[in-house]
């Protein structure tokens, strides 16, 4: 037997895992996503030790890791806090290239939430304009019942 | 603070895109046995086997059970760890708790990532990270979050594109002189402000690539180091500072500071006497994932004043002839193997320290130095390594 272990033409095995799976949304983010869903409402959480308003809601204050209860009903528009534009399409994208993913603190939130930028201009976004939500037709209790945020009149 | 712990032994493997020759566990035994030659030990000496790499990465969990053979580990105690870009940081500071403990002497721990294995779909194991019902339906990727890096750092200092390239070029630099790194680019500012963007304002030539690789160490205590080498590195301190998505999610602030990593200088300095750390501390090897991060975090660090960063590597206090070299080795923006390549910053540091970086050996003495992590999203290790005891 040869002494030889690297082989001239090494072979590599080609396979594939798809991993379904089952997430519980709990208390919290429930209400919020099904607020979306039937109503068309953003509801925000509010620490009133920190007198901060978390949209999404958590259950858990980040900073002072108090339960916070205290619910707020949110007008849905914001401002743009920063952006960015993506000039490629992948087939997982919510939207096809070129679009703009964008932190939006809504009004009357302390938070940014990360969603996308709709009907706009993408030359023209700048930080610190003000858009409002456009709801999608057919809502599943998804972040993306929001399809995107466009200008604001 | 638990007992003193030092660097003993490093090996790596040289990072490329593909090690077509070996499987995970080859490459594994390669840095292993490299960082056991370094320390003139056998595996016989070994107490613990620690190991480091990125679930799903190549279509695997739990590698440390199927490398064992490879790794050393058999029948010795070990853990495996994924905290994902920080992965080998949180290694060498797993590895310190075993040491610094007493419940183990001398600890060999092992990262490694065969990226080429995921088959271009790191992005897919990826945003198995995010919260399923806030950021996972974006699927975004690190191009993203860095790009927000790059964008709100030109935004606030009005400082054009040209420092990011200029920054790629030293690192560009820096990696051919390393044997070990998987870039080797002769690069000028134009090549990268040529390059395709990726997400604005990234380009293709500012972002780290995808690497194939291992890295190992050695970790002993006090006792054992002594005995076994006269360039023992000390692990002076390090914190670990976790944010996590809260960033992207939640945070309350529009620029895109990394808060985990002030949070973790602020720790580390104050309990070591640094107020000025370019002058206090020799050096930095940071995780800098692309160009645009080591100037933004070389601010988010404390290392100096905001808005400065940007003009550094321009003025050449960042090179490797600098009165403040950052990456020397290259970076990661020269070499990715992801679950070895936070590990590969403090083995870097230490090589540093010790005088043998060979052809990227820094021009001025190092007696101490940085080395961070950053990933899993927005967590962060920080190390103080130096040469001698306090
Ligand atoms: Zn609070």
């Amino acid at each position: 037997m040869s002494q030889e272990t690297k082989p001239k033409a090494p072979l590599s095995i080609e396979g594939a895992i798809i991993l379904p799976y089952r997430y519980a949304a709990g208390g919290v983010m429930s209400r919020f996503l099904i607020a979306l869903r039937d109503s068309k409402k953003t509801l925000g959480i509010r620490c009133s030790r920190c007198n901060m308003v978390y949209v999404p809601p958590r259950e858990t204050c980040l900073h002072c890791f108090g339960r916070m209860d205290e619910w707020v009903e949110l007008e849905g528009s914001g401002t743009v806090e920063s952006y960015t534009v993506v000039r490629y399409s992948l087939p997982v994208h919510p939207m096809a290239a070129p679009f703009a993913f964008a932190l939006i603190k809504l009004d009357g939130a302390d938070t940014s939430l990360t969603h996308l930028l709709g009907e706009i201009d993408l030359e023209k976004i700048k930080v610190g304009m003000k858009v409002e939500p456009v709801y999608s037709e057919s809502r599943k209790a998804s972040i993306l019942d929001i399809s995107y945020f466009r200008p604001a009149n | 603070m638990g007992r003193r712990v030092a660097i003993v032994g490093i090996g790596q493997t040289l990072h490329k895109k593909r090690h077509i020759d070996r499987n995970h566990t080859e490459l594994i035994n390669e840095a292993a046995r490299k960082a056991l030659q370094d320390a003139e030990i056998t595996i016989e000496d070994v107490d613990a086997v620690l190991n480091g790499n990125m679930d799903l990465f190549e279509g695997h969990n739990l590698m440390d059970a199927m490398t064992v053979e490879g790794s050393g580990a058999y029948m010795k105690p070990g853990l495996k760890m994924n905290t994902g870009g920080t992965t080998g940081g949180t290694m060498v500071a797993s590895g310190w708790y075993h040491v610094a403990s007493g419940k183990y002497d001398v600890v060999l721990i092992i990262g490694s990532e065969k990226l080429e294995e995921s088959g271009g779909n790191t992005t897919s194991a990826i945003i198995t990270c995010a919260d399923p019902l806030t950021l996972r339906p974006y699927h975004t990727g690190a191009v993203g979050a860095l790009a927000i890096v790059a964008a709100s750092y030109m935004n606030q200092y009005r400082c054009g594109e040209e420092p990011g390239a200029i920054v790629r070029v030293k690192a560009a630099g820096n990696a051919l002189k390393n044997p070990y790194s998987h870039l080797k680019l002769t690069l000028t500012v134009d090549d990268v402000l040529d390059s395709a963007i990726l997400i604005w304002p990234l380009r293709l030539l500012h972002m780290c690539p995808q690497s194939s690789g291992a890295c190992a160490i050695v970790l002993a205590s006090e006792e054992k180091a002594k005995k076994m080498t006269k360039k023992p590195v000390w692990i002076t301190d390090f914190v670990t500072s976790h944010m996590e998505a809260w960033r992207a999610t939640f945070a309350p602030d529009p620029i895109p500071s990394m808060q985990s990593q002030t949070d973790s200088a602020i720790k580390l300095f104050k309990r070591n006497g640094i107020t000025n750390p370019m002058k206090q501390v020799d050096m930095f090897e940071m995780y800098d994932p692309a160009a645009w991060a080591e100037i933004a975090w070389l601010e988010d660090f404390l290392i100096c004043e905001k808005g400065e960063a940007w003009k550094l590597a321009e003025k050449g206090v960042t090179a490797l002839d600098g009165a403040f070299p950052v990456n020397p080795s290259g970076g990661v923006q020269s070499t990715n193997p992801i679950g070895a390549t936070a590990m590969i910053r403090v083995a870097e540091a230490a090589l540093q320290i010790r005088g043998d970086a060979g052809g990227h050996q820094v021009t001025k003495n190092v007696n101490s130095a940085l080395a961070s992590s950053f990933g899993g999203a927005n967590w962060t290790n920080l190390f103080l390594l130096k040469k001698n005891l306090d």
